[in-house]
């Protein structure tokens, strides 16, 4: 199930690991999360958030960057990763230029959400779950209930929210995307 | 404790009366009743994720998880009805369901709490028809390592580095049944009392590296002792196989280290075993030492110290009972004495009220002290010329070399012979800590027994015999057979230890008088 | 409204009246529909009025337990000296379920004001929204709704000008199915892992940053505004079968239908009439086989149960089966049931938080050997352990996600028997839904 595996060519990761890192929070980023503390009463509440932040302007969430937020928020890097492998959300490896989500939860399974799947990963030229197409654009994974059954198939790509794909609508959805 | 609540429950027919607040799971140890458990740990927050302590508590719909379920008056709890039982070996299956039952080459085989409960109430064999999760050992830094297969989750290690080391450095990693213990890559788990995880894991999954296959567990004796390196006294477990060290435990003692002990003083076991020992006493003929009866060695000594002023450079890592006896061979002597002791950096247990690796690296600095031993980096210093050197075990440095020559005469005391104090006119072979029986005061003043672990080498005795009987052999009358006669003749003697014996000391000790109310390690 | 339908006749849209009206969106729009007058005639009640109407009114949580409304606000002490804190659960994931989405698209102002009032009844000055992460369109149009009310001074620390501080923080999940439990949207929100917690202490002694909290799912906060309008009397009048069981439910409806989208109903509705009516019954040529009716963590019914069953908490019960969060799954003749059992019991592993060992490592077994049954690998001896495994994940964890993975196992074994005998007989799936092995 799910799942980013390492080692996609993605085009718009971060530089090679022998490249300096660059701090996520610098300039109106840093006062985007200094404006966000303000609404917890503790720096710790503020790391979803912030993880979040990381994974806006960098596509993927690095031990570095994992680092970086632990060291503003007083936690310790281990704790922040404990807390970035429990939510699926987080991309710990680079992933392609438009991240495919799925969902193949029953009662999308019941309206052919394996077959939508099947579609992405032909059309895709990702070939399996997980993996990240060979010129970078694309990494498809099934996710767990989207919760918009009534709309089977729900489709994320990125932060887009698509409503009753099918496999037969799946070529005409890729010629869409910019 | 006049105003601390009591409940009163009944657990397994035996009732038992605990203060308000207490778990079922302790109310149970007070009432003799183990229930299993193995996420649960006193010094610990409770998680309540094993579910392996359920029990059945009457007029309760479900079955109570007894770690985290209060006591309540007039409870009734049952441990070992059919529904617990059913509940607990289910937990049972699914924790080995996974577990690859490699109970011959794993070190913790034999105090496995894993092994212990599935003997007691696990299933036969598992159902399972499919194959087994892998995941690969991992080497967590430091002296841990993780063989992740054999992990039950418990978050035990987990919750000791975030709440007791606060230096939240492990994870849980992941979730599901993929998740494991973590750790960030790169951070080594080489906080100073990270090696308590290794204790805490109720399975064979945080390993010692120090320790890996080097004995099978129930191959090992067992002696309760002090950890003497430095001036805490946690209370250990001595462990030797064929009469050899081979691992230092904690042993749980809520006045001075609650369950825990450090790294640098478990890990220091080895001059315990070592062999360059002196084994039998000698005695100078010419420019050679030879080797004599005890007899011959007393005389010899106690020659040279007639109408001589003694003075006694004791080591700070001997005995309360020893330290006594060579003090009163200052004072027999109008001598005195002075000890060096090594230090280091401090490092405090954070979570645990006054429990650190302390900066003085030696066990008795306090009761040396308290016998009018002289703490000095140059303990010579007070040493008169013509007065006779007694070295009771004390190392002796570089700078210490210069002033040998300006005693009359040396003897030595000693678990071994110094190079540079081959001059000696006696040499009386001495037990270390591990191969005696004896009493050590911490810093806090707290006096505590250790018992011998080890069979000492060749001839050797320990210090305060030896010492009792040259007092013998100077006129007193003196002469001890038992530790635990030396120890009375002391307390006799003594202002601070009035009152004691070995008996009352028990395992937990008590304060010499004057010292300040012991510090509460729980917290 | 059935949004994406039109509405149907024997609908009762309350929550639902603006569905797909992008009119209401907007605060101007919420104003003119007589939005935010519940707020103003709450900000000027004694709390324990607020508290008392929502009590009478019968009102209960739309979450899932069905726990009633006002008497959770009433365990709050206002004015012991804390910080109280509301939190919204808009982490809507029971498969099957979807009607928080559409009141969040919809009507974010609705969901805002029952929150304020809400936050406002429990002496909380901080209400959280936590939305699930996957909600992008959600979290925009709420986000948007939320700047619109400070903007507009009807949240803030001077809400609608009675000097009074509300204010409201949406909140973004990261993917995780159990945060919609409180105790671990707690923690979520706290920016731990989320972990349910253990019970006690509960949250209105101890909850979000260890003070008093009160959690409301999305709809039950919706309903709020409407009650302290209309009354209690005209909430509780809502009502077909139970006199427990009062006001309008919204259910989403979706899998092998007609008509899938949500219908808002009041309490106690004939099931059969929703089923059939409502929402057009099974897809053409095809017959009913399994209804799920509250959200997969329910027992699953059989068309002639579900036909019984007036759609209340009580009628649910009655008819061997829960409300739980309304999401109504429907499988008609062409599926497999041992392949969507097989494919929850993969959910809950998936989601399952790693802490209790029943959980943690049941979710994951019961899941191997519903899909070797499925793959045409199962053995007759299966259907037993399946059974006892599921017996043992339940009532024995910390939270029920354990108790929802072993459910539809049990309730399926028990209700489909022969499809899964004919899996094991056959050697592989009968219905050829997946390859044999």
């Amino acid at each position: 199930m799910g799942g980013v595996r390492p080692g996609g060519d993605a085009s718009h990761a971060e530089p090679g690991h022998d490249a300096p890192y660059e701090p996520v929070f610098v300039g109106a980023v840093r006062e985007e999360l200094d404006a966000l503390l303000g609404r917890y009463p503790t720096k710790m509440a503020a790391l979803l958030p912030a993880l979040w932040i990381v994974q806006r302007e960098r596509g993927w969430v690095s031990d570095a960057a994992m680092t970086e937020v632990a060291a503003l928020l007083d936690l310790t890097p281990a704790y922040v990763k404990g807390v970035v492998t429990f939510y699926t959300m987080y991309h710990q490896h680079p992933v392609g230029k438009y991240f495919v989500q799925v969902c193949t939860t029953s009662p999308c399974g019941a309206c052919g959400a394996e077959q939508v799947v099947e579609a992405f990963l032909k059309h895709t030229g990702c070939g399996e779950l997980g993996a990240t197409s060979p010129d970078g654009k694309f990494t498809v994974i099934e996710v767990e209930c989207l919760g918009a059954c009534g709309f089977a198939t729900p489709v994320m790509i990125n932060e887009e929210f698509i409503e009753s794909v099918s496999a037969g609508s799946v070529p005409k959805l890729l010629t869409t995307l910019p | 404790m006049a105003d601390v609540q009591l409940v009163t429950l009944t657990i397994e027919g035996r009732q038992v009366s605990v203060p308000a607040g207490t778990s079922i799971l302790e109310a149970a140890k007070a009432a003799g009743v183990l229930i299993p458990h193995y996420c649960y740990h006193p010094g610990l927050p409770i998680a309540g994720n094993c579910r392996m302590c359920q029990v059945e508590v009457e007029k309760l719909p479900k079955l109570a998880p007894a770690c985290a379920t209060a006591v309540g008056e007039g409870q009734v709890v049952h441990v070992f009805t059919e529904r617990a039982l059913a509940a607990r070996k289910a937990v049972l299956e699914f924790l080995l369901l996974n577990h690859p039952l490699d109970c011959p080459i794993c070190d913790k085989s034999g105090e496995c709490e894993l092994q212990d409960y599935t003997y007691l109430e696990g299933p036969a064999e598992g159902r399972s028809l499919d194959p087994k999760r892998f995941n690969p050992a991992e080497d967590f830094g430091g002296d841990v390592l993780y063989v992740t297969n054999r992990c039950i989750l418990c978050t035990r290690c987990v919750r000791f580095m975030d709440d007791v080391a606060k230096e939240p450095v492990l994870n849980v990693s992941e979730r599901g049944d993929r998740a494991v213990i973590g750790r960030f890559e790169g951070k080594e788990l080489t906080h100073p009392w990270a090696n308590n995880v290794i204790d805490l894991c109720p399975v064979g999954a945080l390993l010692s590296k120090d320790f890996l296959n080097k004995a099978r567990v129930w191959e090992l004796d067992r002696a309760p002792s002090i950890c003497p390196n430095c001036s805490q006294g946690c209370n250990t477990i001595l462990e030797t196989r064929d009469n050899q060290v081979v691992r230092m435990r904690p042993r749980s003692n809520l006045d001075v280290n609650a369950y825990y002990l450090c790294n640098e003083g478990r890990l220091d076991y080895r001059w315990m075993n070592r062999a360059d020992r002196a084994e039998a006493p000698l005695v100078r003929r010419g420019d050679r030492l030879v080797a004599a009866d005890w007899d011959d060695a007393l005389k010899a000594a106690a020659l040279h110290l007639n109408g001589k002023r003694a003075f006694v450079l004791a080591s700070p890592m001997l005995s309360n009972e020893s330290l006594w006896m060579l003090s009163r061979l200052v004072e027999r002597t109008g001598g005195a004495g002075a000890f060096r002791v090594r230090r280091g950096p401090e490092a405090p247990l954070a979570g645990v009220k006054d429990l650190a690796l302390r900066a003085e690296r030696a066990a008795n600095v306090r009761a040396a002290e308290m016998f009018g031993f002289t703490k000095s980096d140059t303990p010579l210093d007070g040493m008169r010329d013509g007065d006779v050197l007694i070295i009771a075990d004390h190392e002796l440095a570089e700078a210490d070399h210069a002033a040998l020559a300006r005693a009359g005469a040396i003897i030595v005391i000693g678990t071994v012979l110094p190079e540079a104090a081959r001059g000696a006119l006696a040499v009386m072979p001495a037990t270390n800590m591990a191969e005696e029986e004896g009493t050590f005061t911490n810093l806090r003043g707290r006096v505590q027994r250790y018992q011998q672990a080890k069979a000492p080498p060749g001839m050797s005795r320990p210090v305060w015999w030896a010492v009792a009987d040259l007092l013998a052999y100077l006129g007193e009358s003196a002469g001890y057979y038992l530790a635990g006669e030396a120890f009375a003749a002391l307390a006799a003697a003594r202002p601070e230890f009035a009152g004691m014996t070995y008996d009352t000391l028990g395992f937990r000790g008590q304060l010499v008088a004057g010292a300040a109310a012991p510090a509460e390690t729980t917290p | 409204m059935g949004y994406p339908h039109a509405s149907h006749a024997k609908e009762t849209p309350v929550l639902s009246r603006y569905f797909g009206d992008p009119g209401a969106k907007t605060l101007d729009g919420w104003r003119q529909r007589g939005g935010y007058r519940a707020l103003e005639k709450a900000l000027g009640m004694p709390l324990a009025d607020i508290v008392n109407e929502v009590k009478e009114s019968g009102l209960r949580g739309r979450g899932g337990a069905g726990f009633p409304t006002g008497v959770k606000w009433s365990f709050m002490k206002p004015g012991d000296g804390k910080p109280h804190y509301l939190c919204v659960n808009a982490d809507e994931s029971e498969p099957g379920t979807f009607k928080d989405r559409e009141i969040m698209r919809w009507t974010p102002h609705a969901l805002i004001e029952g929150a304020a009032i809400g936050a406002y009844a429990i002496g909380a000055e901080t209400a959280y929204i936590y939305i699930r992460g996957e909600f992008t369109e959600p979290l925009r149009v709420m986000t948007a709704a939320v700047k619109e009310a400070y903007d507009a001074g009807i949240i803030g620390k001077n809400a609608m000008g009675t000097g009074k501080r509300i204010d409201v923080h949406v909140h973004k999940g990261a993917g995780a199915y159990i945060c919609g439990e409180e105790t671990a949207l707690m923690n979520s929100l706290e920016g731990r892992r989320g972990n349910p917690r253990i019970k006690p202490p509960f949250p209105a002694v101890a909850g979000l940053f260890g003070q008093p909290t009160t959690i409301n799912n999305v709809e039950t906060l919706a309903a709020v505004p409407h009650i302290l309008v209309n009354g209690a009397a005209w909430y509780k009048g809502m009502s077909r079968s139970s006199p427990k069981s009062t006001g309008t439910k919204l259910f989403s409806v979706c899998g092998n239908v007609a008509r899938p989208g949500n219908y808002e109903v009041e309490m106690g509705f004939p099931f059969k009439e929703f089923l059939f009516d409502l929402c057009g019954g099974p897809p053409p040529g095809r017959r009913f086989k399994a209804i799920i009716p509250g959200g997969s963590s329910v027992p699953i019914q059989t068309l002639e149960e579900a036909e019984a069953t007036p759609m209340d908490y009580e009628g649910f019960v009655a008819n061997g089966t829960m409300l739980g969060s309304g999401g109504v799954i429907c499988f008609d003749d062409s599926q497999c049931m041992v392949k969507h059992i097989a494919r929850l019991a993969r959910f809950y592993a998936h989601e399952s938080c790693a802490q209790c060992t029943q959980c943690r490592e049941g979710t994951a077994w019961t899941t191997r050997i519903l899909e070797r049954i499925e793959r045409g690998l199962g053995t007759t001896q299966d259907l037993d352990t399946l059974l006892e495994l599921s017996d043992q994940m339940t009532g024995k964890t910390i939270c029920v996600l354990s108790d929802s993975c072993a459910t539809p196992i049990v309730s399926g074994i028990q209700k489909f028997r022969a499809e899964f005998e004919a899996h094991i007989k056959g050697k592989r799936c009968p219905m050829g839904a997946t390859a044999a092995a």
